[in-house]
């Protein structure tokens, strides 16, 4: 069939694309971030977490409160000029505590979720570029770990090792690198393939070179959108440990760890020690998830708005 | 099939293998030996020696987890030192209160999701579906015990109609009997279960609206209810299957937050207490149990799916 190959006319570099050609217009990121500014509900949860994370490290600059000394003649007073969210048992203006606990929940959102996502995007590009048996292992051990309930198992290690921020950002990550991990590899078994890669293979990459500078960032719109729902669970886990008190001890505390003391008193009535931490967790929650939402949407050329 | 069945089974049994081997070896570095609770602070190291060989925590690691699979296998699932019982009878005094709970949480989440989300569906981008979505959403992002105590407080504290403690009773029956105590905590654990199944259920319903079968259905004059009905309710809910087989980890860990808030004495409470008393033997075998439990699961969703599914039982 060689002969009725169409004969295409020499390629003219010098002349730039007219109207109506398709050139390149803008770049995938430029698209992407375009989109994603399109999206109401995402620019509300983009300012809701910059509002957050401005009230809690920026808020105690402002809003000066005591949060070591207790001061038992002003316990569970209600909201007032001086205490704008009133005080706890120990007379500690709650809305202080909520600026403190948010810096710890937030801190272990964040880190957490990138320990999870270092940690997995390497496992899953390892195995999805080693392939053969060693993917088939490392894969089988992501299957052991998943199956073992999440909660109870950082539950247990928790209760003795979870004190400190850092340490319970460790295991939480340490327990949710596991999903990235799978997502990561699916991608990088369909990239493998490709051309870029095979070139960058011939052209003397190493596997390390491959990983680095070939699979992960064409993996990025998997890991970056995963990392947004990862800051959401750990949010959330952090409350749980928190209120079932098996979370940071004295004196870090979350938010979870406010709405535990809090239901101490949910007979007395003192509403503000509970519904303000727990309104944090949701906004702060739903925020996280309507980004990765958005950025999903963003990021897959498919559902794409063109 | 039966091929597909066999290899599925023979997966499941190494991973549940491969659990065992994990859970043991991680709460063994947690906690080495019940010795010290037993024996107390001061017991002295020949004490514990001498204990820890009578009971079998001596010797290599891989000697003492063949010890306690050994057991496992036999149905000895351990000791609870700190409530002087086996780990066996303290399960199979609370197992049926929380499979109580979880089951009819999880039948009246699915008989209030499989509606709503096809509601939503043929509805869709209706205020009614939005109203639903949003609801959804923040359900979705709300840590289980804070719409508990929103409930306790409203419906136990404020208007006193239901009990803000689940039922105290030891015999199921009279759990499964006692609704007043019990709405509450079955109720709200469902609606928290239904904020994640509706979306699926929703976007599930969404793609089989799509299909040509359904148009075929519509076009040849069949009223809308019956296509409904006949042909979009059973296609829909296939993904249910996997969902409910995959959701055991979410059902575990619901239970463990809701018996804790409602102080119901089921499995939850025990891992709960276990957790403040250091009761390594009994948070070893629950976290086994529920590791063995998602598995098959998974292994229940694969295979009534290939039951259900006639493109992929034929495949």
């Amino acid at each position: 069939m060689a002969g009725t190959a169409p004969s295409l006319p020499p390629l003219d570099v010098t002349r730039a694309p007219a109207g109506g050609e398709v050139g390149p217009l803008a770049s995938g990121w430029r698209l992407a971030l375009r989109e994603f500014a399109r999206n109401r509900l995402a620019l509300i949860g983009v300012g809701t977490l910059v509002f957050f994370v401005l009230f809690c490290f920026v808020g105690p600059l402002i809003y000066h409160t005591n949060l070591l000394s207790t001061n038992l003649t002003e316990a569970n007073s209600g909201p007032s000029a001086s205490h704008l969210l009133g005080t706890d048992n120990e007379g500690i203006d709650v809305l202080g505590e909520l600026m403190k606990g948010g810096q710890a929940s937030l801190e272990i959102g964040f880190l957490s979720a990138i320990i999870a996502i270092v940690v997995g995007a390497l496992y899953g590009a390892i195995s999805g570029l080693a392939g053969g048996i060693l993917d088939a292992v490392l894969m089988r051990v992501v299957d052991v770990l998943l199956s073992i309930p999440f909660l109870f198992i950082v539950l247990i290690v928790a209760v003795r090792y979870g004190a400190s921020v850092l340490s319970l950002s460790l295991i939480l990550g340490a327990f949710t690198w596991l999903v990235p991990a799978r997502l990561v590899r699916g991608e990088v078994l369909s990239l493998k393939v490709r051309d870029f890669v095979s070139a960058a293979r011939t052209a003397g990459s190493g596997r390390w070179r491959l990983i680095n500078r070939h699979l992960l960032p064409n993996a990025f719109s998997v890991i970056i959108v995963n990392v947004t729902f990862n800051i959401a669970d750990a949010i959330l886990a952090v409350a749980y440990l928190g209120f079932l008190g098996f979370g940071l001890h004295f004196p870090n505390y979350d938010w979870g760890d406010l709405l535990s003391n809090g239901t101490q008193y949910l007979l007395d009535g003192y509403w503000w020690l509970i519904y303000p931490a727990g309104v944090c967790i949701i906004v702060t929650v739903m925020a996280c998830n309507l980004i990765g939402d958005a950025l999903r949407d963003a990021l897959d050329v498919r559902v794409r708005r063109r | 099939m039966t091929g597909y069945v066999i290899r599925r089974v023979g997966t499941s049994v190494i991973v549940v293998i491969g659990i065992s081997i994990f859970t043991y070896l991680l709460l063994h570095a947690v906690y080495p030996s019940p010795a010290r609770i037993v024996l107390g602070p001061k017991a002295s190291l020949l004490a514990i020696t001498t204990w820890n060989r009578q009971n079998g925590f001596s010797g290599s690691v891989l000697t003492q987890y063949l010890h306690y699979m050994n057991g496992v296998l036999h149905g000895n699932l351990g000791y609870s030192f700190k409530l002087n019982q086996s780990v066996v009878a303290l399960f199979s005094e609370r197992w049926a209160r929380s499979a109580w709970l979880s089951g009819a949480s999880l039948v009246l989440a699915l008989l209030i999701a499989i509606p709503l989300g096809i509601y939503q569906a043929v509805k869709r981008n209706s205020i009614g579906d939005n109203v639903t979505t949003s609801l959804a959403f923040t359900a979705y992002a709300m840590p289980d015990f804070l719409l508990y105590l929103i409930v306790i407080q409203v419906f136990a504290l404020t208007f006193r109609v239901l009990g803000y403690e689940a039922s105290q009773s030891t015999s199921v029956f009279t759990v499964m009997g006692d609704w007043r105590d019990m709405t509450l905590p079955i109720v709200s654990l469902a609606l928290l279960i239904v904020a994640g199944f509706s979306r699926y259920m929703r976007s599930a319903a969404m793609d089989t609206l799509a299909q040509d079968y359904i148009k075929a259905a519509r076009a040849k004059g069949l009223p809308e209810r019956l296509v409904l009905y006949r042909h979009l309710l059973r296609n829909a809910c296939l993904p249910m299957v996997t969902l409910v087989g995959l959701s055991i980890p979410a059902l575990l860990a619901g239970n463990l937050i809701a018996e804790t808030v409602f102080n119901f004495n089921g499995l939850g409470l025990l891992f709960y207490n276990s957790l403040q008393n250091e009761d390594y033997p009994v948070l070893l075998a629950y976290t086994l149990v529920g590791a063995v439990l998602t598995v098959l699961g998974n292994l229940m969703a694969d295979i009534a799916l290939t039951v259900a599914d006639p493109r992929i039982r034929l495949a």
